[in-house]
């Protein structure tokens, strides 16, 4: 269960975040949609824990932990996993090596056993069948010349082999075809379970089409002004976010 | 390339004669004795009706001169220069015009011949100009409409009479008089030059433009130029040079400090197309040349733009000092050298201030038996948390007599600063002057076609009317280079 | 002894050598304890504080006896060595041999050293050589290696430089190169307070090709200048140069790298990259990439960069729960990856990857 309580946030002495209060039950997907600069971007770097913002108030609980003081890599192997609207490249370091790396240091911290290289091997190849994947995925540089779409599988690709507890997308379908946005949309839906909840954020409604969420939230100015169920996005799509400031 | 040998030995034969600002004018002079000595520097002074002040300056710039010497770190080779045998002052003769009217009719007409009419009417609109002649400014339009914005736009000669406190605290302040070699020996002698002050807030109505012309035989040129942008200003300054076709070398070491303070930009363009020598290599100016700008204030701006193809020799670094937080340096330059031509140019950005970032963007062209030297420092001091520095430095070989160079220096010593470099050397790829001429360009078209396009980051940054002019100047300045 | 080189020549501008000059070093003990050797089953020749040390070496035949330094030198450090050098490896490999891989291990605990080893490979003929510089106190390493390749021979010559961190090391390389020949060549240099490894590659023949990259790991007030000129002569000829320094606390990283195309030498292919990270505010990198050409059908290009780790990077790898140190080791080795290319034997490049480990956790 996560739970946003009165989120503020800053960046500079721009205040981005004003107040954001949410909150996801375990099994439950949440969308949040917003216009451009509704400060989407900033609530998944918050959560996830990045340098640069300034946290001004608030609380962010995630299964009865206050994860705000925690580092990133703390709130990784507390069981969050951030989809990057823009997955970095990382020259010089191959995908299997930073898969099991990643996996091993999640492992430990979580107090269960390291994988060895060909028990790791097995794993991450299941998981790039089930996300139709080519094995050579592993042994390219870390994002490094991958195509948009495979960027974003790559990062699917992570998050079924972390199997974490609640899972940020943020835009993780800007830049996609159908074909990419279907398989990214099945690989979360493959992690549904009642132990499994998500924040989809996103400007389009289009991936709502896909991995149908329970609720969805619209982020204007730093709050949450409207709340709702999924029918909240088709209001969206068609009468865009005119107005809602106010609402 | 088959047809090229050809192709070369019939466009050689006309090079020579492709200078086409190659005339001289004939015109009554007033000389000094050649020669250097202290006596040549007080006489210099009191012809201008100098303070005390500034011939002290002068002097002490000539002490300095006479302990330091010629710079030997650039990629050029000369014989020797011999200081004595050179003229270091020389005006048309008769009291200063003290409008357009008392200009000699001679020299209003060479003006128009080189394409720069002074007489308002007929000048391009927009564009003020200052012409220098040898070592005086001659003329300078548009002075009144300019005197409304309270922009002062005059030779820097007059400049010291009427504004002297502005000329005391920045001459000397950006290039100090002991910089080097040429900076000192330009301190002791400058003779004209131009003087810009666009005070706070003030945009600058038009373009400010000097035009520098050598006409007197083994005369020396030493204009220095001071612009100052205060807080707020913003001005684009143009600078145009040619001279006459001779088979003597000719000095040319100018000075030009800018200053901008708080917000303020300053934009200096130059077409540097001095006499660059005959094809063998005889004749053709000594362009020894100190640039500098300093960034003083927050979010200030300095931006060099250059087109170099003329001097038998360049040697310049338009640079910039980033002192203030923010500020921001520019320098792009193409230098096209062919024949005998040497060019050792570059620049140099020196990143003080927090935050201060800087692009170089040099593109060089070697053809003839030329050589092209690109030279350049980036250094980031402690201080600079946050400086950014992205250079690009592209050579083109035209010709296998010739030489491209590319010797830069970086030097960091602030980890959040990020620099990059990247540099390239190639010929114009076979491929595409195939495709050019297999659409009926000619091969020497194709050349200019290819290297406009190459030279096109940095061309855009001219101001249109000079960008015209420059395109042109590279292919004239590449005929018979295609080998 | 001819003077030291001062900061007043153009290729010394950015290495002082005042505090070497003001230095005076006692005759080197005669006694050292016998080096720890790398676990390489190979032919090895060592050197204990500048003379062979027969005792912990294996017989090689292609090995010759040292013969003094005739010729003159225009490098003052080489001339330096010329005039003292009294030991150093004479190695001939016959045309055609594949000589496999030899260990050439030098060890010093005081005194000024000057050994002059010589590599001559025939036409047709291969080596892999491994170098390993070790000490332990104060002392001044300054040996000159020359190399000849015939044509089509195969040097690779792999360099670890783990000098004591008191000590002062100056090498030169000067390799020429014959047509089809490779000289490929890595140097890790993590020792000496002060070092400079200049390196002199003749692209003499057609079609001859040189690697020549480095990776320089420093911390405190270490001083490492690696400083090269690549000499294309010949037409076809290859060069390809990668160096990488990391550099933490107040250390300072040089790199000058010149590369020369004379106007024959058409259809030259040269590249250079040069990176720097700046780990520490106090770290310092200079770069001067030069390139003098005099041919025009040729493709040459250089890059530089100097910048801090890439925190964006640091942020991802954390976010997929990789611990923040962890995740600085792995950038860092990362970025020496392409450095690391010439080296394709297998045990050379363990022994690197775990000098490079050994470097981050002792930083």
């Amino acid at each position: 269960m996560l739970e946003i309580k009165n989120l503020s946030a800053r960046i500079g002495d721009k205040d981005i975040l004003r107040g954001v209060t949410l909150s996801v039950p375990d099994g439950e997907i949440h969308a949040i949609m917003g216009p451009n600069g509704a400060g989407k971007s900033t609530l998944s770097y918050v959560l996830s824990g990045r340098e640069g913002y300034e946290v001004t108030g608030g609380e962010v609980i995630y299964n009865g932990q206050d994860i705000l003081a925690l580092t990133p890599e703390a709130r990784a192997a507390a069981g969050m996993f951030l989809a990057f609207q823009y997955p970095v490249e990382l020259p010089g370091v191959g995908n299997a090596n930073f898969l099991r790396t990643a996996l091993n240091a999640v492992r430990r911290a979580r107090g269960e056993a390291e994988l060895d290289a060909v028990a790791f091997l097995k794993l991450a190849r299941a998981a790039l069948k089930n996300l139709s994947m080519q094995d050579d995925m592993l042994k390219r540089n870390v994002n490094v010349g991958f195509s948009g779409g495979e960027k974003k599988r790559n990062e699917v690709l992570q998050m079924a082999l972390l199997q974490p507890g609640l899972a940020i997308l943020d835009e993780t379908d800007s830049g996609l075809d159908i074909d990419a946005l279907k398989i990214v949309a099945e690989g979360v839906n493959a992690l549904r379970s009642p132990a499994f909840s998500a924040l989809v954020i996103t400007h389009y409604q289009r991936l709502l089409d896909y991995i149908v969420p329970d609720k969805v939230h619209v982020l204007a100015a730093g709050r949450i002004v409207r709340s709702g169920g999924p029918e909240l996005a088709l209001e969206l799509e068609a009468h865009g976010y005119a107005g809602l400031e106010v609402a | 390339m088959s047809a090229t040998v050809e192709t070369r030995d019939t466009v050689e034969t006309l090079t020579a004669d492709k200078y086409k600002y190659g005339f001289t004018t004939d015109i009554a002079m007033e000389e000094f004795p050649k020669g250097l000595n202290e006596d040549i520097v007080r006489l210099i002074s009191a012809k201008k009706n100098e303070p005390d002040w500034l011939l002290a300056w002068r002097l002490k710039a000539f002490a300095l001169w006479r302990k330091l010497e010629e710079p030997a770190w650039a990629h050029i080779t000369h014989p020797p220069i011999s200081y004595d045998e050179l003229y270091y002052y020389a005006a048309p003769s008769g009291p200063a015009p003290k409008s357009l009217e008392e200009v000699d009719p001679a020299l209003l007409d060479m003006y128009e011949k080189l394409g720069i009419p002074l007489n308002e009417r007929a000048a391009l609109a927009g564009v003020a100009v200052d012409a220098v002649f040898d070592s005086v400014s001659v003329a300078t339009t548009f002075r009144e409409t300019l005197a409304k914005a309270g922009v002062i736009f005059c030779p820097i000669s007059e400049a010291v009479r009427e504004h002297p406190e502005l000329v005391r605290k920045y001459l000397g302040s950006v290039v100090p008089i002991g910089d080097n070699f040429f900076a000192a020996l330009n301190a002791a002698v400058f003779s004209d030059g131009s003087f810009v002050y666009i005070p706070k807030g003030v945009r600058c109505p038009m373009e400010l433009s000097t035009y520098f012309r050598i006409n007197a035989r083994n005369t020396g040129q030493f204009e220095r130029t001071l612009i100052i942008a205060d807080e707020g200003a913003s001005v684009s300054y143009l600078e145009g040079c040619t001279a006459p076709q001779r088979d003597e070398n000719q000095l040319h070491a100018a000075v030009v400090e800018l200053v901008a303070l708080d917000e303020a930009k300053i934009k200096y363009s130059t077409v540097q197309n001095w006499y660059p020598g005959d094809a063998e290599g005889k004749g053709g100016i000594y362009n020894f040349v100190t640039k500098r700008g300093a960034c003083r204030g927050r979010n200030s701006k300095i931006s060099w733009t250059q087109v170099e193809t003329g001097s038998a020799i360049t040697w310049k670094y338009p640079s910039c000092v980033l002192q203030g937080d923010g500020s921001v340096g520019e320098f792009y330059s193409v230098a096209l050298t062919h024949n005998h031509q040497q060019a050792d140019t570059g620049t140099k950005m020196v990143h003080i201030g927090r935050n201060t970032t800087s692009t170089i963007i040099s593109k060089g062209i070697s053809a003839g038996h030329s050589n092209n030297t690109y030279r350049g420092l980036v250094k980031i001091m402690p201080n600079a948390s946050g400086a950014r520095n992205y250079t690009q430095c592209d050579s083109l070989l035209i010709g296998d007599q010739c030489g491209a160079h590319t010797v830069p220096y970086i030097e960091s010593r602030n980890a959040s600063a990020k620099v990059e470099h990247e540099a390239t050397t190639s010929k114009i790829a076979e491929d595409q002057l195939f495709y050019c001429r297999s659409r009926g360009l000619s091969e020497e078209d194709a050349v200019g076609l290819i290297v406009n396009g190459f030279c096109k980051d940095v061309l855009k940054e001219l101001p249109m009317e000079f960008a015209v002019e420059a395109q042109k100047l590279l292919a004239v300045s590449l005929e018979g280079s295609v080998g | 002894m001819t003077a030291l080189p001062t900061q007043r020549l153009e290729s010394w501008r950015y290495t002082d050598l005042r505090a070497l000059g003001a230095m005076s070093f006692a005759e080197a003990p005669a006694a050292f304890p016998p080096p720890e050797l790398p676990d390489i089953a190979a032919p090895r020749l060592v050197f204990v504080n500048g003379l062979f040390d027969a005792a912990s070496s294996a017989a090689l035949p292609f090995a010759r006896a040292f013969l003094p330094v005739a010729e003159a030198d225009e490098l003052p450090l080489a001339r330096i060595n010329a005039e003292q050098a009294r030991d150093g490896m004479t190695l001939e490999i016959p045309a055609g041999v594949d000589a496999g891989v030899v260990l050439l291990v030098c060890h010093a605990s005081g005194g000024a050293l000057h050994l002059r080893h010589r590599v001559t490979l025939g036409a047709g003929a291969a080596l892999t050589l491994l170098e390993v510089v070790k000490g332990e106190g104060v002392y001044w390493h300054n040996p000159v290696t020359d190399i000849a390749l015939g044509q089509g021979a195969r040097l690779a010559h792999y360099r670890l430089q783990d000098e004591s961190r008191e000590a002062f090391h100056l090498a030169t390389i000067r390799a020429d190169v014959a047509a089809d020949a490779a000289y490929e060549s890595f140097t890790a240099v993590l020792g000496a307070k002060l070092s400079r490894a200049e390196f002199h590659v003749e692209l003499s023949g057609p079609k001859a090709h040189t690697h020549l990259n480095a990776a320089q790991l420093l911390g405190d007030s270490q001083h490492g200048d690696f400083t090269s000129v690549v000499r294309h002569r010949a037409p076809d000829c290859g060069s390809r140069q990668t160096v990488k320094s990391v550099l933490s606390d107040a250390a300072r990283g040089v790199f000058q790298g010149r590369i020369e195309v004379e106007r024959v030498a058409q259809k030259t292919d040269g590249y250079q990259m040069s990176q720097a990270l700046l780990l520490s505010p106090a770290a310092e990198m200079d770069i001067k990439p030069e390139l003098r050409i005099f041919a025009d059908d040729v493709k040459c290009s250089h890059g530089a960069t100097i910048g801090a780790l890439d925190e964006e990077q640091v942020f991802y790898l954390r976010s997929r729960g990789i611990p923040e140190e962890m995740a600085r080791a792995m950038l860092v080795r990362a970025f020496l990856t392409e450095a690391l290319e010439p080296v394709t034997h297998e045990e050379a490049h363990a022994l690197f990857e775990a000098a490079i480990a050994a470097w981050w956790s002792g930083k």
